[in-house]
């Protein structure tokens, strides 16, 4: 007989999902992402009382540290970072499951270590043997430190326990390099433990577009090529690279973006209604819409790509991007790239999907712009909407979460002239305890072992098959096409809007 | 803050539409309307924790100050947006027979369409869906723990009274417990031959744990008083040995469970705007509180 929890009941949706007995293992305990990302988010879920009694954080770095050490790196991060306010007895809960090994990824002594480690902790601690391995490190390491995992025992799942792997963007940087990627986990790790985090799935917004257009009655009857004009999306940033060259050189605007977060979002505007919100449907429908993408012929009309040139910047004189230090002259690195998709359904044919992303653009935006067709027929005089343009559903992902609708209104106190107006809805948003980082609730969700938000590496691979023929062409074309810093991106991009008779939206 | 006197609800209405005009942002995603009815002396704490949780849920604040009841009807108000709210926020005194009559009042300023939650602060009615203020909204909440008179009886009157819709702060106090106790039965599939709770000698949130706790696990529950702060100890007696929660400072609780070691796990007592939030956050009927009312409405007063 299975045991029925009597203290749970499906309606009491009060009570929050609390992890099991866990602990996280964490890999490149220095580097930005596990100061800035995963620390705090570790110490706002224990804050919000989500983290299970005994949930133990081990640090595992080439340093030279002590378990103190370690945690007051830990200490620190959350100090400057969380969102929630700092309070001393959940830092105590924290503090005590505090581990820290020392080692090299080849270190075979280090990782004895570790499995010893972890063990002490299943005993004092009670994590019953369940932990996440988080790789904050280059994808170039992942081959040595899963090894050293299945070597040493660590991968191995006893009696009911669970060991998971956690990866972050890039995946890879062709579809060959992802294959390989795939193949080093999935040799040591089952796909359903393999978890890759796109922070992008995580925020509140994103999941909002499910529910907007499978809540709704509104929305979803136009949702198609019958209304749709063409769609927009985009990721501006307004900062440079900063001290990342190391990391952006060679891979640029489309690898570091388009392949992941503009293509889940992509597949989440335009696919199919899933049968449930499974990870299973969910994956099938992202797939099906994904393998249905194809590109245009010609992509050197309906691609663009460029690099920031000095200058002002919101105020700012600013480098380019060949000024920035540890960026060769010569690079070839694109900071900007647009791109022009199809989807071969029934729903979408012969609307254009516009994805653009860049560095150094006019301001910080995510946004996703449905815009419409216009009205088939007008009964106004022409002068009377020379000002209305086409209606337009814009859901903001960031900052300032919501979503505006565009239409035509009539300008008050004339006799008959229209114009565009916005209509706004914004999230409560700023309150902190509910609209939690993207990251605690991925982390919460790679402890609960709730896939749904992760994309799986048949995702990966369909979006490297959509990006590579698009690489292969520009890596064909020499320098990518300067455009000065704090503007909307180079010429050609508007040019390859023009073309298809259309212009970008300032978003 | 416009200061309205001797006014009325259309002229209140209109100063919301003006704020929000002199603001430059006349439209306002607001998804409900929370009338908190309060005295005098508390108006400005209950405002501010309606201010806060206005963060997570953007409303209509209105906050109804019921004055004496002798003389004339006069109506004040103060009306304003900004200032730390999202959403709109109105403090209307009523005097004289307008207070006999406060949903007249309140009924021309809910938003369209959207529910409508209700917050006594300290004195709830005796019978709140049947309260003329009570019976205009979908959510009403209550505080029996804040009570001034009788508070042993409080929650054990609001329970008797139960209907759709009602909730008492003492349950959403809860919410940190059971959610760890839930997550003790997650991690140890025992069944649980007999619970024990210690809490202070009044305290409205141990007697609906007492009572969740019979209504779920069908066991007896020993109840002991403790100096507090709340609740002290909750202990799960199974076969293997008991699961014992213990919160002696109101922050750190110590967690203790068959063959595991002890863990510390933060419990902090949480303050009223989280309290409100978590409140506002589902306006359907809580079938569980449904089912612990009942069952707590059926057992004697604790004296």
């Amino acid at each position: 007989m299975t045991y029925a929890n009597p203290l749970r009941d499906p309606e009491d949706r009060r009570l929050p999902r609390i992890a099991g007995p866990c602990g996280l293992v964490l890999f490149g305990v220095t580097g930005d992402l596990s100061r800035k990302k995963v620390m705090p988010a570790i110490y706002d879920l224990a804050n919000r009382g989500l983290l299970p009694p005994g949930f133990s954080l081990v640090g595992f770095a080439r340093r030279d540290w002590a378990d103190q050490d370690f945690a007051q790196i830990v200490h620190d991060s959350v100090k400057a970072h969380a969102r929630t306010e700092f309070r001393e007895e959940v830092w105590q809960q924290l503090a005590e499951g505090i581990r820290f090994v020392q080692g090299d990824f080849d270190d075979d002594a280090a990782f004895d270590r570790l499995r010893r480690t972890i063990e002490v902790l299943d005993e004092e601690r009670g994590t019953g043997g369940n932990h996440a391995f988080y790789l904050a490190i280059p994808p170039g390491f992942f081959g040595a430190v899963v090894g050293q995992l299945k070597e040493h025992g660590l991968a191995d799942e006893h009696d009911g326990s669970w060991r998971r792997v956690v990866v972050e963007k890039p995946f890879g940087h062709d579809l060959e390099s992802a294959r390989e990627l795939n193949s080093i986990l999935d040799r040591v790790f089952p796909s359903g433990s393999i978890f890759r985090i796109d922070h992008y799935l995580g925020k509140e917004t994103v999941q909002n577009i499910l529910a907007m257009r499978f809540a709704n009655e509104l929305f979803e009857p136009i949702w198609n090529a019958n209304y749709v004009d063409h769609v927009q999306i985009t990721m501006a940033e307004d900062i440079g690279i900063g001290g990342r060259a190391g990391y952006y050189d060679g891979i640029g605007a489309a690898r570091d973006v388009i392949q992941n977060h503009l293509l889940q979002l992509m597949s989440l505007v335009a696919m199919e209604e899933p049968t449930s919100f499974e990870a299973e449907s969910l994956r099938i429908e992202k797939q099906k819409v994904l393998s249905s993408i194809v590109l245009p012929r010609r992509l050197d009309l309906t691609t663009a790509r460029g690099q920031y040139a000095p200058g002002w910047a919101g105020g700012e004189k600013v480098n380019g991007f060949l000024e920035e230090e540890g960026i060769k002259k010569t690079s070839t690195t694109e900071t900007y790239a647009a791109v022009t998709l199809h989807v071969d359904t029934r729903r979408w044919a012969g609307v254009p999907f516009y994805l653009r992303t860049g560095k150094r653009l006019g301001r910080r935006v995510t946004e996703v712009a449905i815009v419409f067709k216009r009205a088939p027929h007008l009964p106004f005089t022409k002068t009377a909407t020379e000002e209305l343009t086409q209606n337009a559903l814009v859901i903001r992902v960031q900052p300032d979460e919501g979503m505006t609708i565009r239409f035509g209104s009539k300008v008050p106190g004339t006799a008959m002239e229209i114009r565009d107006v916005n209509m706004d809805f914004v999230y409560g948003g700023s309150f902190v305890e509910s609209s939690p980082e993207a990251y605690e609730r991925l982390i919460l969700d790679v402890l609960l072992g709730d896939p749904p938000l992760f994309p799986r590496h048949e995702e990966v691979e369909l979006s490297w098959k959509i990006l590579d023929p698009i690489l292969e062409h520009w890596a064909g074309k020499g320098k990518p096409e300067p455009y000065p810093s704090g503007t909307w991106g180079p010429e050609s991009a508007d040019k390859m809007l023009a073309r298809d008779g259309r212009v970008w939206r300032r978003p | 803050m416009i200061e309205l006197t001797d006014t009325n609800s259309s002229a209140i209405a209109a100063e919301f539409v003006r704020a929000r005009t002199r603001a430059g942002s006349p439209a306002m995603g607001m998804v409900m309307t929370l009338i908190i009815v309060v005295d005098e002396d508390e108006a400005e704490e209950a405002m501010l924790a309606a201010r806060q949780a206005s963060h997570e849920h953007p409303a209509r604040v209105l906050g109804v100050v019921l004055g004496d009841g002798r003389g004339a009807a006069q109506i004040n108000a103060q009306v304003g947006t900004g200032a730390g709210w999202t959403g709109e926020t109105a403090v209307i005194r009523l005097k004289g027979e307008v207070v006999k009559h406060p949903e007249s009042v309140v009924l021309p300023l809910l938003l369209p369409d959207s529910p409508v939650a209700i917050w006594w602060p300290c004195h709830p009615p005796s019978d709140p869906a049947a309260d003329p203020l009570g019976a205009l909204a979908r959510r009403r909440i209550t505080d029996a723990a804040a009570a001034k008179r009788g508070r042993a009886q409080a929650i054990h009157q609001q329970c008797a009274v139960y209907a759709k819709g009602n909730t008492d702060l003492a349950w959403t106090r809860l919410t940190p417990w059971r959610a760890l106790l839930a997550a003790a039965l997650d991690q140890h599939p025992l069944k649980v031959t007999r619970a024990s709770i210690s809490a202070e000698r009044i305290s409205p949130s141990a007697d609906l744990l007492d009572a969740w706790l019979r209504d779920r696990l069908k066991v007896d529950v020993d109840r002991s008083a403790s100096d507090g702060p709340g609740i002290t100890e909750v202990v799960l007696e199974t076969r293997e040995g008991p699961i014992r929660i213990a919160r002696p400072d109101g922050r750190l609780a110590t967690f203790t469970s068959p063959g595991r070691p002890d863990r510390p796990i933060a419990l902090k007592r949480r303050d009223l705007p989280q309290l409100l939030a978590e409140e506002l956050r589902r306006l359907d009927e809580d079938d569980v509180y449904a089912a612990t009312a009942r069952r707590l409405a059926k057992m004697k007063v604790r004296s």
